[in-house]
């Protein structure tokens, strides 16, 4: 798989975003006069990391299917390590904690390099969620069994079934559309990811009413409004690189964003549940791995199968 | 010459190891990591404890840095003892040496003396109970009168008996954070009691906020 040629212009594309992004982070810390205020701070830090993020998913672009596969499998990873390293388990779950890193991960990707579209999109809930159970139930230890189970479940959920369906784009065979589905992934990750953006942007700028303010006190309906509006338009815009018509690019875009909005609600209130404000420490500025997906995670799944049920025959 | 090498490559596996596993990431919050001859007193769930703390320190600091340890675990002749005698310079106590022989502490006093700085743990061994701290054995006491002007540093490590716990001989892989507090001199009359507890409450006072795991 070569990279197809709007990939370069949609790089390009980026780079001037984050350009601009840089021009504007450093000229507020320069008209502060070197002691930048620590939202300033923040801004620098996460378009630092903006820039090596995309670096790195360029690099993983060059290397296609093969290189994708591999930067979300180690995604899942770091993603799967904050998440149970933020839940309840004990010396009895060792050994499904080790099957759910060693044997989940490489095989669920694994499945998704074979392009084995039936077993891939039942090997963690069916196989995964009956076997782990009973590695920890043969050790005899009840104490909160449900809550233990329930938890290294659900992170294999979300930290690798779901993360699994944004390679798993390249095995969709839509017609017309080959040798270009590193576009589709391209697509779903810079309108969720740009969704979050411009959330926080208008939000910044306009935001006053709280959408859940026992959740998440960043939240804000004019971030919200705006940001789902702009990303939308932004997926519209972005038409050319899908197989989609520019109102189905906008719908689906529109509907990632809807879910990537709720999916940072969910993640909010898992963290504030665990009592922490960030996941980790990863991404600086950011926080964790898990800070910067949350979005896509709950996106993913359906852009894929809306995908898959409207355009693969 | 070989065996530098070897103990060089060696140490840069351990370190990368641990740090692909634990994810782990200093948090200097008492001071900063300074090239001085000090005593970083940690607590003690597993045998990655001084793994972690190494693998977290500069460079240049590491080098000057021997993390004191079982003879019996570290001391061997395999690669493990390699590890613990070439790789960390630990400082390699018996101690079950309590009935015969050496004082244990004979051998962390002569490594101090020699301006080496140290990864000592107060509890004496690991603590696998369901208390967060064990009671300090006298040593660290012992140590801090020997050589009153040593600074004693408190390391609060955290996770790492989740990542190997006992009786298990392979990793899974979960954050862990060592968060380093502000140094502790022993006070001109500090009597041995009043030493401890205070090392102690400094140690309690790095733990992460519970989260009722």
């Amino acid at each position: 798989m070569i990279m197809p040629y709007e990939a370069e212009e949609l790089f390009a594309g980026l780079g001037a975003v984050l350009l601009l992004a840089t021009l504007i982070g450093q000229t507020l810390k320069w008209r502060s006069g070197g002691e930048a205020s620590p939202a300033v701070e923040n801004l620098n830090q996460r378009v630092f990391a903006w820039w090596v993020m995309v670096a790195l998913i360029g690099v993983a672009f060059l290397f296609g299917k093969g290189g994708v596969i591999l930067l979300f499998a180690f995604a899942s990873f770091a993603a799967l390590r904050e998440f149970l390293s933020l839940t309840y388990t004990r010396r009895s779950d060792h050994w499904a904690l080790l099957a759910a890193f060693f044997v989940g991960i490489p095989v669920q990707y694994y499945l998704v390099w074979i392009e084995w579209y039936g077993l891939y999109s039942i090997f963690l809930p069916v196989y995964g969620f009956l076997m782990l159970p009973v590695f920890s139930a043969l050790r005899g230890d009840t104490t909160r069994f449900l809550a233990r189970i329930a938890a290294i479940q659900w992170g294999l959920m979300i930290c690798v079934f779901c993360v699994s369906h944004i390679p798993a784009l390249l095995t969709l065979d839509i017609p017309g559309f080959a040798g270009r589905k590193l576009l589709l992934v391209a697509f779903l990750v810079i309108v969720v990811q740009g969704s979050d953006v411009l959330q926080y942007v208008f939000g910044k700028l306009f935001g006053r009413h709280k959408v859940a303010p026992s959740l998440s006190p960043s939240k804000t309906w004019e971030g919200l409004l705006g940001g789902v509006a702009s990303a939308t338009a932004l997926g519209a815009g972005l038409w050319w690189i899908t197989p989609f018509s520019p109102i189905e690019a906008a719908g689906f875009a529109l509907v990632a964003c809807a879910m990537g909005f709720l999916g940072g609600l969910v993640f909010s209130a898992i963290k504030r549940d665990r009592g922490v404000k960030d996941w980790g420490r990863m991404i600086e500025g950011h926080g964790g791995m898990l800070d910067r997906l949350d979005s896509v995670i709950f996106a993913a799944p359906i852009f894929f199968h809306l995908t898959r049920f409207w355009f693969v025959p | 010459m070989l065996k530098r090498a070897a103990a060089r490559l060696l140490g840069m596996s351990v370190a990368g190891f641990a740090r692909a596993m634990t994810g782990v990431l200093p948090d200097w919050r008492g001071c900063l990591p300074e090239p001085r001859q000090r005593v970083y007193v940690a607590n003690h769930t597993s045998h990655g404890d001084f793994v972690l703390i190494w693998t977290v320190l500069p460079h240049a600091i590491r080098r000057g840095t021997r993390p004191v340890a079982a003879l019996d675990y570290w001391g061997g002749s395999g690669l493990r003892g390699f590890i613990g005698r070439e790789v960390f310079n630990a400082v390699l106590v018996d101690r079950r040496a309590g009935q015969s022989g050496e004082d244990p502490i004979v051998a962390v006093v002569a490594a101090a003396n020699s301006g080496a700085s140290l990864i000592f743990f107060p509890e004496g061994t690991r603590n696998t109970t369901d208390q967060v701290l064990l009671p300090f054995k006298s040593g660290l006491f012992r140590l801090a009168q020997a050589q009153p002007r040593l600074e004693f540093v408190p390391v609060w490590i955290d996770n790492v008996a989740r990542v190997m716990p006992k009786g298990e001989f392979l990793p899974v892989p979960l954050l862990c954070s060592v968060t380093f507090g502000a140094p502790i001199l022993l006070g001109p009359d500090e009597d041995k009691a009043a030493f401890l507890a205070r090392v102690r409450e400094a140690l309690l006072a790095l733990r992460p906020t519970e989260r009722e795991r």
